[in-house]
């Protein structure tokens, strides 16, 4: 029985497997249309998430499949204090397959030592998001017809950007991936982040100006800067302009840059950017469905 | 006791000099009830100096633990008067029950009964992780 709790649990063949069979469900549905009949997802949601808990549950629709669970810790046991080892045993005897959210780090990690069924981590705090990682991987894909050999761009809060740092894991599985560092200097990837990079060999250049890199992106992946994580009021009023994406801010851009955000979006994207063809976020959002899609059956055996 | 000879029991050599008593503090040796000795600033054939620990009883020796406080540590074992057994610790693969994670956000400082654990991250630097929740352990 295989669990998925870090994106780093899969290797590269499982992964190119998973954005196999997306591609294919997204091009032959009704293929796929009964394969977890009878098979329950078990969303167990202890912070609400609505965006991540509507994919995983529509992915098992979508599968034939069923759905139970809950949305946030309120009306769930963990209210009445019952531990998550326990809620994931319980949870094993109802469903065949867990999907976990929780707002501290390692829960969906306990849950898996607990349960006698697959659990996927769904968002761990700010800890970890695999499916989030395999969503990326599957748009970038798509959208440039590989994952090796490109520049990409990642902008924002790349100190507390989960996302991008499990991102980051990925891709420096593949060849030719060079990677530039777009933040201000109170957010600038951590030192851990840092090291596995220069241990992978892995061309990378930190820069403070979104313009500065734009010409030589092939994908911008964009996170927001959020106002908390400044000092002073100040600092952030006179830096949050500088990456924020604007059509002005594209001119320079590659005919084919594909522009990448995990949503929600605030306004660190203009809503002038979204009609440009340029723009996959949204895409991003569809294939976030089909490699969830994909990962059940695999985790299901049911391929 | 004549601390050169012990009959059963374990000699804990090349400790690093000036941490013995941390060491014996940790183990817990206080509660022994056989005899201990702790030398310090022997001199080493590495011209450097040691402290040495000496315990006259075979006792359970967590060898994981003492391998993290330190990893130079040799532990010589006793019977009859004679070395059997010379180890020569290194820093354990995965830590059970020996440190606690310090981060507030991970899960294991909610439901307190979970079994603390961490996996050795980088063994160069001695740097360990929890497995829950990656952070760095302290070292005290
Ligand atoms: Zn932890």
């Amino acid at each position: 029985m295989r669990h998925l709790i870090d994106i780093q649990d899969l290797s590269t063949q499982e992964i190119e497997h998973l954005i196999d069979v997306a591609n294919d469900i997204m091009a032959n549905p009704d293929k796929y249309a009964e394969k977890c009949r009878r098979k329950k997802l078990a969303t167990l949601f202890y912070e609400p998430s609505t965006r991540t808990r509507l994919s995983f549950e529509s992915a098992m629709l979508e599968l034939g499949g069923s759905v139970i669970g809950f949305s946030e810790a309120a009306s769930s046991s963990a209210a009445k204090g019952e531990s998550v080892a326990d809620t994931a045993r319980t949870v094993s005897c109802f469903a065949d397959i867990i999907a976990m959210r929780h707002p501290k780090e390692g829960a969906p990690l306990v849950a898996s030592m607990a349960a006698s069924i697959p659990v996927i981590n769904a968002g761990d705090g700010g800890h970890k998001h695999p499916t989030q990682t395999l969503t990326d991987l599957l748009t970038i894909s798509r959208v440039k017809g590989r994952l090796g050999n490109m520049t990409v761009g990642l902008c924002g809060d790349l100190m507390f950007g989960r996302t991008v740092h499990s991102l980051i894991g990925a891709l420096s599985r593949y060849e030719g991936i060079r990677f530039v560092m777009i933040s201000p200097e109170e957010l600038t990837i951590p030192d851990y982040v840092q090291q596995d990079i220069q241990k992978s060999n892995i061309p990378y250049r930190e820069t403070r100006s979104l313009e500065e890199a734009m010409p030589e992106l092939d994908v911008l992946y964009m996170t927001r800067v959020q106002r908390e994580r400044f000092f002073n009021e100040a600092d952030y009023i006179r830096l949050k302009d500088s990456y924020i994406l604007t059509p002005e801010k594209l001119r320079t851009a590659k005919e084919d840059l594909a522009i990448l955000h995990p949503l929600p979006r605030v306004n660190e994207i203009s809503t002038a950017v979204d009609s440009d063809p340029r723009a996959c976020y949204f895409k991003q959002v569809l294939c976030g469905k089909y490699i969830r899609m994909a990962l059940i059956m695999m985790l299901l055996e049911v391929e | 006791m004549n601390i050169d000879s012990i009959r059963n029991g374990y000699v804990i050599d090349h400790i690093k000099a000036g941490t013995a008593m941390a060491i014996y503090n940790f183990l817990g040796l206080d509660k022994l009830d056989c005899s201990v000795a702790v030398i310090k600033n022997a001199s080493s054939s590495k011209t450097e100096k040691k402290d040495i620990i000496k315990i006259d009883a075979l006792i359970d020796l967590d060898l994981d633990v003492l391998g993290y406080l330190d990893p130079g540590i040799t532990v010589n074992t006793v019977k009859e008067g004679a070395i059997i057994e010379k180890r020569k610790l290194r820093l354990p693969r995965e830590l059970h029950g020996v440190i606690r994670c310090k981060n507030p956000r991970c899960i294991s400082s909610v439901e307190q009964e979970l079994p603390q654990r961490f996996r050795l991250a980088d063994e160069e630097k001695g740097v360990y992780r929890c497995i829950y929740c990656d952070h760095k352990a302290q070292r005290e």
